[in-house]
């Protein structure tokens, strides 16, 4: 860890307005941040203490839609009586990440702005492009198992997601509402993670200085069952090898309306509309699902180690959207 | 042996005694204690895996905060090579010392060393550190790369054996067959960082250091620095575990005592977890060719077990695999041989149950893929080919217990249901495999000195230079000194882990309880003879009758007359503190008896191929390690090496980019071991507890180790029986068994 500036804000407007004019960092549960000034890859001169800012309720507006505040910690959010009862892909998803402790001090926005586990990016000598642009990417060719996407790769960089909330939030739909320098604006939660493309430095649609204020939730579909599904070696305490997050509206056997969206696949939190799509109409039945999960890997690149990703992945889509429809016992 | 010590404290379940000193955090581990005008002290690592320094720039790092001085292989003080001796007490598995040329043999080497005022500022300052080096275009970084293009294997002769004609009745054998395992690297991973805090005074070193032997270390630590041994005291009271990483000093304690003696001030050294991955040892990758032959009633005629493992470009460290297959089973012709090729690692040492952890995973699977071709139910292979002689040394064991073992193991587990027909047994979407194993591992002691006082206060007090590794070594003390006194476990007092008590073991080879405690009981006894003496002097309780009339139970003093007498009182009439005795007791007695513990693990793991998800269900093991000292501590230990085997089979790989060499996943997340939800639904662990009197006078043999020791291949097996695939590589990984 280098010597930083640190800095704790007592407004958003303030903590904006601090971060601006040097390399800095937001700082709030800090499991992502404090890990990685430890091993020295990242490198803010200052760093931004938003703990304390009013941003800790969840508050359900007359929309129906959910508002959850950037400070939010990870275990709050899972227990929460609307989330367990509305969007248990969500609670399911929250509580499968990381651990007890880590997900008590871990933030909804935190959660949101989570860096990669690629062994590359973090050893701080191998070549990355997302520590630094233009070195190429080690990963291709080298390591590539566990922590690296079949899905939204580029040359640049394969280095995989890590989040479980954010599948959740991609299946639920939000938006990410941010402030920054020039005021409000909110980001469609799809658009806000970018895919790696040329220039894998650049992760996120926030601008210079703005900070994640809120996460806004879409009204639950009507009368819809959703649930999160996570492989992975050992049972806790691993980054998905490949996740699945479905909301599924049924009537009678029919298929009325479903979301779903991958994690540990892709490079992003993953939305597989056109899978989604194919399943509307349909019944209910293994063949369905068995032919959504192959759409939804439709294009898929394997790498030198992760080729059984896509298969995995597959099972992870059929059975989630078997758990989401099978007579409730 | 006495009936005092049958008192049935030996093999009760009781609480380790240290047990609210760690919940208070009052046991001070190494990094815990902050001296006086203490400095800090943080490494710079090699980022290549081999190659030469050109350069170290300090410009920027000087001028940090808090710098004190950066040290490096120009500006290092001469120190001594250590021999590495096992037999002098000062054996090391690294020796090369730091420091000592601008040479990199493997990443996360140290390469320089930053002292500062705080943790904060070192580390800052060690960042700040640019080092260039001529890296070598291609490193080592595995053991196929070791073999495709690293020297000739260097055979370890010393660990071989063979007897009779191996090849010649393998070749002529009615059923064969010639399988090879691959193991992986695997790192000991103990919680509590490797740290030394040194500190000088008058020319004379201190030093806490998690360290599992402070015999060993404080000679090592002598060699090094030119002193007499009594001049250097090593302190390790507690340690966060070892598994075998803490046995031997590294680098890292010789260059914190180091640099205390230059900068003139206390220095802690902490190892981050990365480099506890590289420089503080590790268990070696290994290739095992396993040769077979069994006639049509499944006995074994021939059994070749040919091992390789990458050791270091500095070091040679034997991964001896072979050293349980060269006993386990009746064979008359047999070979076990060992070579090693040298890679781009630091120098790997043992970890919990070396050779034996990655032998019988070898072993005991091919045991099982012999019994498939034999159609023979695989424990009834093995108890057909079992024996009470040790063919290796031509000796009789002193105590086996294996086939009450397998029958205890397999009837608890239900064995006799097992459908035989792969993938046959179902449960809902799972498949049920159901697969076994067996264990072995030695059991050896060693000379022990140690230390008892009968205290006036009603207390008494025991001190070894052994440790506790977390394992239960002060409670099973205790235990050994009220067996005989009868004085209550919560007033004895018990030191351990430090230099300057009377010499002890190394908590390692799970030989530290059969040393240990036959030294502390004789201590015990000489203190009451020294009791004794005292009563029966002038002016004592019982002056005038003869020592050996009197003697002594439950703390009190008896004459034949019926007369007895507290022992506190027959101190206290003669305002005397306490009663001392001292032990040495030797090692155990060759030539009579092969001295091995055994057992059998039963595993059932559940396969579902919807989802490509393993888990481990079910565990019963059932181990002979002779007498059980705490039956509370021994469960824990077999237990963890039960979680530690399902590690082996399942998680634990080290990894190394095959390109750069350097390591990819060296850290607690990446580097997968099991968590809490991986545990087994039910695990029993069936204690045989049958004495071993031949070995020492409490007929324990250890327990550390053994649980590890067959868990892998119990669990491959499983796999096997549930998926149909033979999985001869570790660990074992769902992509290798979607589609079965």
């Amino acid at each position: 860890m280098r010597n930083f500036e640190y800095q704790k804000a007592d407004s958003v407007n303030a903590a904006v307005a601090a971060h601006a004019g040097q390399p800095s960092s937001f700082v709030a549960g800090g499991t992502t941040l404090l890990d990685l000034v430890k091993i020295d890859i990242m490198q803010p001169e200052r760093v931004v203490d938003v703990n304390g800012l009013p941003l800790y309720d969840v508050e359900e507006l007359d929309d129906g839609r959910l508002k959850i505040g950037a400070m939010v910690s990870n275990t709050d959010l899972a227990y929460h009586p609307t989330v367990v009862e509305k969007y248990a892909v969500l609670s399911e998803a929250l509580l499968s990440g990381a651990s007890t402790s880590l997900r008590n001090k871990a933030t909804t926005a935190g959660n949101v702005m989570q860096r990669v586990r690629c062994p590359y990016f973090r050893d701080g000598v191998s070549a990355c492009n997302k520590r630094e642009p233009g070195t190429g990417c080690a990963a291709i060719g080298g390591h590539n198992r566990s922590v690296h996407a079949v899905l939204g790769t580029s040359d640049q960089c394969i280095a995989s997601h890590p989040s479980d909330m954010c599948v959740a939030m991609a299946a639920i739909g939000a938006k990410v509402l941010v402030t920054g320098p020039d005021g409000e604006r909110e980001i469609d939660f799809l658009d806000f993670h970018l895919l790696p493309g040329d220039s894998p430095e650049k992760e996120h649609a926030l601008d210079a200085d703005e900070l994640i204020t809120h996460v806004v939730l879409d009204a639950p579909i009507k009368g819809s069952r959703s649930t999160y599904l996570k492989l992975r070696d050992r049972a806790s305490y691993q980054f998905a090898l490949a996740s699945s997050g479905v909301i599924v509206a049924t009537e009678g056997n029919t298929i009325r309306d479903a979301r779903i969206a991958m994690g540990g696949v892709a490079t992003k939190p993953w939305r597989a509309r056109e899978a989604e799509q194919a399943l509307i109409g349909q019944p209910a039945n293994e063949q369905s699902f068995k032919k959504a999960a192959e759409i939804a890997f439709k294009g898929a690149t394997p790498y030198e180690h992760n080729a059984f990703k896509i298969p995995l992945g597959q099972q992870a889509v059929v059975r989630s959207l078997t758990n989401a429809t099978a007579a409730r016992a | 042996m006495t009936d005092k010590i049958q008192a049935k404290i030996i093999g009760a379940s009781k609480p380790r005694i240290d047990g609210p000193q760690k919940l208070r955090g009052e046991a001070m581990y190494a990094a815990d204690h902050h001296l006086p005008n203490m400095a800090y002290a943080y490494g710079v690592f090699s980022t290549v895996a081999s190659g030469t320094i050109d350069n170290i720039d300090l410009s920027k790092a000087k001028q940090m905060p808090g710098v004190i001085d950066i040290f490096h292989h120009d500006h290092f003080p001469d120190l001594y090579r250590t021999p590495s001796s096992f037999a002098q007490e000062n054996k090391v598995d690294e020796t090369r010392l730091p420091f000592e040329d601008g040479k990199v043999y493997y990443p996360g080497q140290f390469v320089a060393l930053v002292v500062a005022d705080t943790f904060a500022n070192a580390r800052a300052a060690a960042y700040a550190v640019k080092v260039d080096y001529s890296a070598d275009a291609e490193p080592i970084a595995t053991l196929s790369q070791a073999l495709e293009r690293g020297d000739e294997p260097k055979k370890a002769d010393s660990s071989g054996h063979s007897r009779g004609n191996p090849d010649s009745a393998f070749e002529s054998a009615t059923n064969r067959i010639d399988v090879t395992y691959v193991t992986p690297m695997e790192t000991h991973n103990p919680m509590e960082m490797h740290a030394s805090t040194a500190s000088w005074e008058n020319g004379d070193l201190v030093l806490y250091e998690a360290s599992q032997g402070v015999i060993f270390a404080r000679n090592v630590m002598a060699k090094v620095f030119g002193l007499a041994p009594e001049r250097v005291e090593v302190r390790s009271p507690f340690i966060g575990s070892g598994f075998g990483s803490k046995l031997w000093i590294w680098p890292h304690a010789i260059a914190a005592a180091a640099v205390a003696r230059e900068v003139g001030r206390p220095v802690q050294l902490v190892v981050p977890r990365q480099q506890m991955f590289t420089t503080t040892g590790h268990r070696p990758p290994t290739q095992q060719q396993i040769r077979i032959g069994a006639d049509n009633n499944g006995k074994l005629t021939a059994l070749t077990h040919d091992s390789i493992n990458t050791t270091s470009m500095v070091d040679t460290y034997v991964e001896t695999t072979g050293s349980c297959t060269k006993s386990l089973y009746d064979c008359e012709n047999l070979r076990v041989s060992h070579a090693t090729v040298g890679a781009n690692h630091g120098t790997p040492t043992s970890m919990r149950a070396p050779g034996a952890a990655p032998g019988l995973f070898a072993l005991e699977s091919a045991m099982d893929e012999m019994a498939e071709k034999l159609n023979m139910d695989p424990l009834e292979f093995r108890k057909a080919n079992y024996t009470e002689r040790d063919q290796s040394m031509d000796l009789p064991f002193s105590s086996i217990h294996l086939m009450e073992a397998f029958e205890k193991g397999a009837e608890k587990f239900g064995w006799a249901k097992r459908n035989h027909e792969v993938g046959s047994m179902r449960d809902g979407e799972e498949i049920l495999g159901w697969g076994m194993a067996a264990c072995n591992w030695e059991a050896l002691k060693m000379n022990c000195d140690a230390r008892v006082s009968l205290r006036a206060d009603g207390t008494a007090y025991a001190s070894c230079a052994t440790q506790d590794i977390g394992t239960g070594t002060y409670t099973i003390v205790a235990q050994a000194v009220s067996s005989i006194t009868g004085i209550a476990l919560d007033k004895i007092e018990v030191e351990l882990g430090d230099s300057s008590y009377p010499s002890g073991p190394v908590s390692g080879g799970s030989w530290a309880t059969a040393t240990t405690l036959p030294a502390i009981a004789e201590a015990t006894r000489s203190a009451i003879e020294a009791l004794k003496s005292y009563a029966t002097g002038d002016g004592g309780a019982f002056a005038g009758t003869k020592a050996d009339d009197l003697s002594f139970d439950d703390g009190k003093l008896s004459d034949s007359n019926g007369k007895s007498v507290a022992y506190t009182d027959v101190l206290g009439q003669l305002k005397l503190a306490n009663a001392d005795g001292e032990a040495h007791t030797p090692g155990a007695p060759q030539g009579e008896y092969s001295f091995r513990s055994f057992g059998a693990h039963f595993v059932e793991v559940r396969w579902d191929p919807g989802i490509s998800r393993l888990r481990v269900s079910r565990v019963v093991s059932a181990i002979d390690v002779g007498q059980i000292i705490n039956e509370k501590t021994s469960a824990n230990q077999v237990e963890g090496a039960i979680a530690m085997g399902i590690g082996m089979a399942l998680f634990e790989n080290t990894e190394y980019d095959e390109r750069s060499g350097l390591p990819v996943n060296n850290n607690y997340a990446e580097y997968l071991v099991p968590v809490h939800a991986d545990q087994p639904d039910s695990v029993d662990v069936i204690l045989l507890d049958h004495p071993d009197y031949a070995f020492n006078e409490f007929g324990a043999r250890g327990i550390g180790e053994i649980g590890i020791t067959g868990m892998a291949a119990a669990v491959a097996n499983a796999v096997h029986h549930a998926t149909g695939k033979r999985i001869r590589e570790l660990p074992i990984r769902l992509e290798e068994l979607m589609n079965a």
